[in-house]
């Protein structure tokens, strides 16, 4: 039984939470690339490795696709690495996040999430990480730079897992999250080390059939990312698919875990709910706005609106049971989307809340609100007019436009 | 008390807007508050218009978005009185500092204020007598200091003392004393 350890407080941008966190987490590689759109996660991590706080070996990269491509590489041989990016550059790490999501390399990186191009934007929004959405990465979203912080710690703990072994992103808002100070209470460098631990390694047959960790070793040769036909292909894809699943209690599990020592926790490390037990409407949303929200939620509260809040924190893998159970008394959910699926239905989050209701016994009114593309601001007053739509859809019992936009122009 | 003070900083790029923001955000953590400091995410082009957001709380700071009705405005250049909408969504109650010479009255005519409590303080002139440089930020910590009482001037000096080299951080720390004592409420 661990109990919670004495804490620094702070001042950090949430980009400087990231690179504390990988300070602490004793990281054997970092391979980045630093030019925009990377932020200063990497040029503080870069002044511990100058400064000689870390061991930690540190690649300059000519391209985000090769950053990406050295943590696999360093990963694959059983080093724990880090990488961070966000908007083009993560669009240009594209074919190599499907490469070390299947070669079960477990890289952790942090997203400072912002637009794509064009016209050009690098300011904050969901359309970076969620053009990944399938790429066999698990992606946590962050609320603010204190979740940042422990969210990176617990990010080692969840991708290294024996039944994980799969990449992890940890998204924090771009600007909103990255470029913003905050308190942040920070664990003791020891605290830290204990809890992430060292790499631990299923044990596989090698080609000579002998028993050997998985990673690459030239005491045990095997073969990492192997050509595999029509005949093997698909099974390594479900087997992908199992360690998603197996990710929902690993998730959970390091959550609960972390709190013991931090005395911090979110949600269920899956979801965080807020005020949703009794309430009749609510909306689900990822990341910093959830903060905002939880303070519309209060509001509306005290005049007596049975308002909620469900703040996803895991999208991938989509705690789909926990979604369910937790959304399927609300009369009517607003799901919001800070990103675009152009020619879709809606936008990505909105597809599976919907989805995921559809087995409800009693299915909830769904509207999808698309918001803050680009880095435009929404105000107090704008999130707060998505619960009067809510009561209104309660009201006339139908959704009359199920996909809105809010704070835009037309 | 209110629980919670939401600053909006108005400068213009070069003017160091963002550090005096960050400054007051620091100092305000030495008291055991809670703090967020952002500037105005865009380019950022020397000479041109910019802002930038402090808030300070005794709890837990939820809020993510923009401040759009502040309890406090600081202006560190006065140019900017004429061509920005400084006071807007400025609360009843709120204070307007300015980076001036003129009375407090004189600016709060100018600035058609209704409602609200100006202060002035000549930061400029603070700033080329100490530092021998137009660089006023932070003699507008000082008198933001003042103006609202948010933090104590042991805290700034803590601050500035971390923040920068001990020759600069002492003359800074100089300016700032100037300015929170030279500071003067309509």
């Amino acid at each position: 039984m661990k109990s919670v350890v004495k804490q620094e407080r702070m001042a950090l941008s949430g980009d400087e939470a990231v690179a504390y966190a990988v300070k602490q987490s004793d990281v054997d590689v970092v391979a980045a690339y630093p030019i925009t759109p990377q932020t200063i996660i990497v040029e503080r991590f870069s002044e511990y490795v100058a400064n000689g706080e870390v061991q930690t070996e540190y690649i300059c990269t000519e391209s985000e696709h090769s950053a990406l491509a050295a943590c696999l590489a360093a990963s694959v041989t059983g080093a724990r690495t880090f990488t961070a990016s966000a908007s083009a550059g993560l669009a240009l790490m594209h074919e190599m996040l499907f490469v070390t999501s299947g070669c079960r390399a477990p890289v952790v990186m942090a997203i400072a999430n912002r637009a794509l191009s064009a016209p050009l934007n690098i300011h904050g929004d969901h359309s970076d990480s969620m053009a990944q959405r399938d790429s066999g990465w698990i992606q946590l979203y962050a609320e603010n730079a204190q979740e940042v912080y422990d969210s990176i710690i617990q990010a080692f703990r969840i991708a290294e897992d024996v039944d994980v072994l799969l990449p992890i992103m940890v998204g924090l808002d771009g600007f909103t999250l990255s470029h913003t100070l905050e308190n942040v209470d920070t664990l003791p460098d020891d605290a830290v080390k204990q809890f992430v631990g060292s790499r631990k390694f299923p044990n596989v047959l090698t080609h000579e059939g002998k028993k050997a960790p998985f990673k690459l070793d030239p005491e045990t040769p095997m073969t990492m990312g192997p050509i595999a036909l029509p005949n093997y292909y698909f099974e390594f894809k479900r087997q992908q698919e199992e360690a998603m699943k197996n990710a929902l209690s690993v998730i959970q599990k390091v959550n609960s875990e972390y709190a013991k020592i931090s005395d911090r926790s979110y949600g269920n490390g899956l979801i965080e709910p807020y005020r949703l037990d009794d309430a009749e409407i609510a909306a689900v949303c990822l990341g910093s706005t959830a903060g905002t929200m939880k303070t519309i939620v209060d509001a509306l509260r005290e005049k007596g609106v049975k308002a909620g809040l469900l703040r996803l924190r895991t999208f991938r893998p989509l705690p789909i049971e926990d979604l369910r159970s937790a959304l399927c008394n609300v009369k009517a959910v607003a799901v919001m989307d800070r990103c675009m699926s152009f020619g879709g239905h809606g936008g990505p989050v909105f597809h599976e809340i919907r989805n995921v209701l559809y087995d409800a016994d009693v299915r909830p009114y769904v509207v999808n609100y698309i918001y803050g593309l680009g880095g435009r601001d929404t105000s107090p007053l704008e999130l707060r007019s998505i619960y009067s739509d809510l009561q209104r859809i309660v009201a006339a019992k139908r959704v009359e436009k199920p996909i809105q936009y809010l704070g835009l122009r037309e | 008390m209110k629980k919670m003070l939401e600053f909006r900083w108005h400068g213009r790029g070069g003017q160091g807007a963002w550090t005096a923001s960050e400054l007051l955000a620091r100092a305000a953590i030495y008291e055991g508050k809670y703090i967020q400091s952002f500037p105005e995410f865009g380019p950022e082009r020397m000479g041109a218009p910019v802002t930038a957001f402090t808030r300070i709380s005794t709890e837990l700071i939820r809020l993510h978005c923009s401040i759009y009705e502040p309890d406090v405005v600081a202006v560190l250049d006065h140019t900017l009185l004429k061509t920005v909408p400084v006071v807007a969504g400025l609360k009843e109650d709120g204070i307007v500092i300015v980076n001036s010479a003129d009375k407090p009255e004189k600016v709060k005519k100018s600035l058609k204020l209704e409602k609200g409590q100006v202060w002035t303080v000549p930061a400029t002139e603070i700033a080329l007598r100490i530092l021998g440089m137009p660089i006023m930020n932070t003699a507008m910590l000082g008198a933001a200091a003042r103006a609202t009482s948010i933090v104590a001037l042991e805290s700034i000096e803590k601050t500035v003392k971390e923040r920068f080299r001990a020759d600069v951080a002492e003359k800074n720390f100089a300016v700032i004393k100037e300015a929170f004592k030279e500071a003067k409420q309509e």
